[in-house]
């Protein structure tokens, strides 16, 4: 094993780390993305609710949503200790320093950008992961439909009605066999409350840019951290990197607080 | 006929290593365009002597290009506002009269100031001793083409070894990392078949002798390379970064 800690803790390998957990989580996003679109179904919120139970209980899911929570950290701390690291190798800065003229501000920004999306995920796993999996906030929604004419609906219950009553979550019919129900925790209706905050939207949007921007960079920097530069997949990565990464995700993400905010 | 310029100069100055070293301003005057950055040195040099006064120390040698004495940090940039060239390659048309330039020492912490212009670049010696270098038995030279080499791998090999260690790469940095340098060294034997023994051995030895100097990490900003008077690619920093994962990966090693 000493040659594993020998490589993580050079300065390549440091790289190394960086770019396995960044790619790691650029291939989370996609997830998330494809995942949330659900919130732009016009269902009253049963497809992502339903999608939320599967996300929360799918042992599979689990398993890599644990190692999702531990890329996310190692990755910021790992970034914070290589910037102080980097800073320590110019004790002396430099009177002028003209860093437009060789390089891109991104680049040169991916420190700030990061700690920015840092804060953004802990006030965004705050808002829902907590709230959902421990807050006692989020309401609950029966989705029923009648097997007999087919007609469709929802009634909203509180968290205290569920406990009280001992309702259970899932899918289940009612006594008379009348009716299918659905019944699920409201995280719909938790984004959709949340996102009609005009600070919060504004958060969310700006947020946004700075996962654009670090992607924008962030994304090929990892294949070149793993030594995978060649010409002929160099214009495909970058194409990726700047069209999926750092436009159409981090657009559809700041799409969902905008189309709830003016819904 | 060009005009003749007239500039004002802020210089670092620092007598040695321990002292803390400052700005000081200076005016040049009657600059020939055709002048190259040190001979402008040179004529305020001459003018400080005349003076009675202490000359700016600054590295400088062959004066073509090739030696990478000329380790200046001009406005801001290594080598100054062109590309592609070294400080003595850099001429007095690149700025206009009236210009205020600031000139500063490479800074880095493995690169500390011996006296104003001046920078011990000796941890890229200590890296090359750690293994930028193919151990042969002396003797009569081998046939030429006796072993065959494709030519792209020649003239990439040849790209590398380009490189003539000015430092401009770390300087330009901002984490003063020695990537470009490093990985240029490791490249230009690692394309060629004499390379191969050492190969593994060279990129971990020269790796863990950058780290000991205390050079940063690399962003992949892409300055060191835009900087480079050589031109050095970003390529090769990519295939240090791989020789080192398959060295690590496949070394003895427990």
């Amino acid at each position: 094993m000493n040659w594993v800690i020998k490589m993580f803790s050079s300065s390549l390998g440091q790289k190394f780390i960086m770019a396995l957990t960044g790619l790691f989580l650029c291939s989370f996003l996609i997830v998330h993305m494809i995942g949330n679109l659900q919130l732009f179904k016009a269902d009253d919120g049963l497809a992502f609710n339903k999608y939320a139970v599967f996300m929360t209980t799918n042992p599979l899911i689990k398993v890599t949503s644990y190692l999702l929570y531990f890329s996310i950290l190692f990755h910021a701390f790992k970034g914070i200790l290589l910037v102080i690291k980097n800073n320590k190798a110019r004790p002396v800065k430099y009177a002028v320093q003209n860093g437009a003229a060789n390089s891109h501000w991104t680049s040169r920004s991916m420190g700030l950008l990061g700690t920015i999306i840092l804060v953004f995920i802990v006030v965004h796993m705050k808002n829902f992961w907590f709230e959902y999996k421990f807050g006692h906030e989020i309401g609950y929604t029966s989705y029923y439909t009648n097997l007999a004419t087919g007609v469709t609906g929802s009634k909203e219950m509180s968290a205290e009605y569920v406990q009280f009553n001992k309702i259970e979550e899932g899918m289940t019919a009612d006594e008379n066999g009348q009716y299918r129900l659905v019944i699920v925790k409201d995280l719909y209706k938790a984004v959709s409350t949340q996102f009609k905050e005009w600070y919060l939207v504004a958060l969310y949007v700006l947020c946004m840019f700075a996962v654009a921007f670090h992607l924008y960079h962030g994304f090929k920097s990892a294949f070149q951290s793993l030594g995978l530069n060649h010409s002929k997949y160099n214009k495909l990565i970058n194409f990726i990197g700047i069209w999926v990464f750092s436009i159409l995700i981090p657009a559809g993400f700041a799409a969902m607080p905008l189309f709830f905010f003016f819904k | 006929m060009e005009k003749n310029l007239n500039l004002n100069l802020k210089v670092w100055r620092q007598k040695n290593a321990s002292d803390k070293g400052k700005f000081e301003e200076y005016k040049v005057n009657n600059i020939s365009t055709d002048m190259s950055f040190l001979e402008m040195f040179d004529v305020l040099n001459d003018k400080l002597v005349t003076e009675d006064k202490d000359p700016i120390a600054f590295d400088h040698d062959c004066r073509e290009g090739i030696c990478g004495s000329c380790s200046m940090f001009i406005n801001g940039q290594p080598h100054g506002p062109k590309q592609g060239v070294t400080t003595c390659q850099l001429h007095m048309r690149s700025f206009n009269d009236g210009d205020t330039i600031v000139v500063e020492p490479w800074r880095a912490s493995p690169f500390p100031v011996i006296k104003d212009l001046v920078v011990d670049r000796s941890a890229f010696d200590r890296i090359i001793s750690a293994g930028g270098f193919i151990s042969v038995n002396t003797g009569n030279a081998q046939d030429a083409n006796a072993i065959p080499i494709p030519k792209e791998n020649a003239d990439e090999a040849f790209a590398a070894a380009a490189c003539i260690g000015c430092g401009a790469c770390v300087a330009a940095c901002k984490n003063a990392s020695a990537m470009l340098f490093v990985s240029a060294k490791v490249s230009q034997f690692a394309l060629l078949p004499q390379g191969q023994p050492e190969r593994h051995q060279r990129v971990s030895e020269m790796v863990a002798q950058m780290d000991l100097e205390g050079f940063g990490a690399c962003t992949n900003t892409g300055a060191c390379s835009a900087e480079c008077p050589k031109g050095i690619s970003l390529t090769h920093i990519a295939r240090m970064n791989r020789d080192y994962l398959a060295a690590s990966l496949s070394s003895n090693e427990k």
